[in-house]
């Protein structure tokens, strides 16, 4: 599928947010939530690049859902270890555990649905964290109102990964070529929204 | 005034105009990177039209020199020389005339500079292309170094003199034009084979070029990150380098654990997206 002039346009917007990210917002951050958005916003910054050069098609690859899970679980972890001192080491090991186990049940052969039970029950927990920690805390006036929209990059990144979930399954609840559509549309706002909440929240 | 430019028109394609334009890229930021005292404009404009002129001639007398190679192969039969829209004397004299005059003003700015820009022309069109292209698979080194040549003339313009930063940033492109030229010659192994130019590909097979990419994926991208840490790029900045150099590590392996023609192309594209990216944040 050709990826449109405007969706390029979109995904190397999306890479660039994401490298101001990288070089700029995140300055001045601890050393761990420095690396972890690192990872997560390097992850989008190369995948945005790959989808440019290569094709929306590059998202099919049965890589994609084991890199893709670098995104939720190292955002989530920075989150958690700025905002959460008493569960910051849990989700640590939480992170580390999750990101081995979907590696794991990813590449060898497994048994009935463990694979997707694993793969549900990390991206669902991470996925929630950025979800709701960012409004949480910006609800009970600990950070500035504006750090919401990072749980509202985090609704959209739930959203595209649904998509590409359902892709990947087999069933798709839209059509493929509506998800592959919707996606660079669904990177950038979420790419946005995450900048926009760590610079003004 | 119309034939003029339906002229220029056919000459365009001999200059390559993304391959040298990446070229003058690393040019500019290796002068850049000097972040010297004599920083001016006019310097700048010097540099940029010494470096394109001496570029594009370098690589219009390749042209000129490969014709035969390139009317054998698909992917270049449709040129304007090896197709015959313009003539082997017009070529051979614009590509001097531009070298001459590339290396001239490179010369009269600073003959150090002045030198380097020719070492780079002469390994280029002489070592390469006419002694060791046709004979040996390894003759890219010596067009990686010549591809090292603006980086370094560049630094060398800033600073005066050398220094092992310099060297380092010379080396990061020198390793970096395996992962380019050799991502291409998997991918025309056929047009290759039939004008028998020697490639690794044809002479090691596929999977030990693939390592070759590898090991120099992973050898540019850490001399670009040394060289960066040297010119004292901020660590923002080298925080973007590191994900690229990953990005472009992650590919080389891919290459090796699953190689397709799809991951090959992308680390072919990728390898160029990233040492642009790398020129920017040296300039930056």
């Amino acid at each position: 599928m050709k990826i449109s002039i405007l969706d390029r346009v979109l995904l190397l917007i999306t890479c660039l947010l994401a490298a101001y990210q990288i070089g700029f917002v995140i300055d001045g951050f601890s050393t761990l939530p420095m690396i972890a958005y690192t990872i997560a916003f390097g992850v989008l910054l190369v995948s945005g690049l790959l989808i440019i050069l290569l094709g929306i098609e590059v998202l099919e690859s049965p890589v994609v859902v084991i890199v893709a899970t670098m995104i939720p679980l190292t955002l989530s972890l920075g989150l958690v270890w700025q905002h959460l001192e008493s569960f910051k080491v849990l989700y640590l090991v939480f992170a580390i555990i999750g990101f081995f186990a979907i590696l794991v049940t990813r590449s060898f052969p497994m048994p009935g649905r463990l694979p997707t039970i694993v793969l549900a029950l990390v991206h669902g927990i991470a996925g929630m964290t950025i979800f709701l920690l960012p409004i949480f805390l910006s609800i009970q006036g600990l950070t500035r109102p504006l750090f919401s929209l990072v749980g509202i990059g985090g609704a959209l990144i739930g959203i595209g990964g649904l998509a590409l979930s359902f892709l990947k399954a087999g069933k798709p609840i839209l059509s493929k070529e509506i998800i592959l559509k919707i996606l660079p549309v669904i990177l950038f706002s979420m790419t946005l929204c995450f900048v926009a909440g760590f610079k003004y929240g | 005034m119309k034939s003029f430019f339906s002229k220029l028109l056919h000459y365009l394609p001999l200059i390559k105009g993304l391959q040298t334009g990446l070229l003058v890229a690393t040019g500019l930021a290796g002068y850049l990177s000097a972040r010297c005292p004599i920083f001016n404009m006019g310097t700048i404009a010097g540099l940029f039209v010494s470096l394109f002129l001496s570029i594009s001639g370098s690589t219009v007398l390749n042209m000129w020199y490969d014709r035969d190679i390139d009317a054998k192969m698909g992917r270049t039969k449709k040129r304007p020389l090896s197709s015959g829209i313009v003539s082997d004397g017009e070529v051979l004299r614009l590509g001097l005339t531009l070298s001459l005059l590339g290396v001239g003003l490179a010369a009269a700015m600073d003959a150090l500079y002045g030198l380097i820009i020719f070492a780079g022309l002469f390994f280029d069109v002489v070592v390469y292309t006419i002694w060791l292209k046709r004979k040996t698979c390894w003759s890219i080194v010596w067009g990686g170094i010549s591809g090292g040549m603006p980086i370094l003339a560049g630094r060398v313009l800033g600073l005066g003199g050398f220094d092992w930063i310099g060297i380092i940033l010379s080396l990061g492109i020198l390793f970096w034009i395996p992962t380019h030229i050799l991502t291409f010659s998997m991918k025309y192994y056929d047009d290759y084979k039939a004008a028998g130019v020697p490639t690794f590909p044809s002479t090691y097979g596929f999977d030990a070029t693939r390592a070759v990419i590898a090991i120099s994926s992973v050898i540019a991208a850490f001399a670009m990150g040394i060289a960066c840490w040297g010119i004292g790029m901020t660590f923002g900045y080298l925080r973007i380098l590191i994900v690229l150099s990953a990005g472009l590590l992650t590919l080389a392996v891919a290459t090796l654990l699953r190689p397709s023609e799809q991951v090959n192309f992308g680390l072919f594209k990728y390898a160029s997206l990233y040492m642009l990216s790398s020129m920017i944040l040296i300039m930056a």
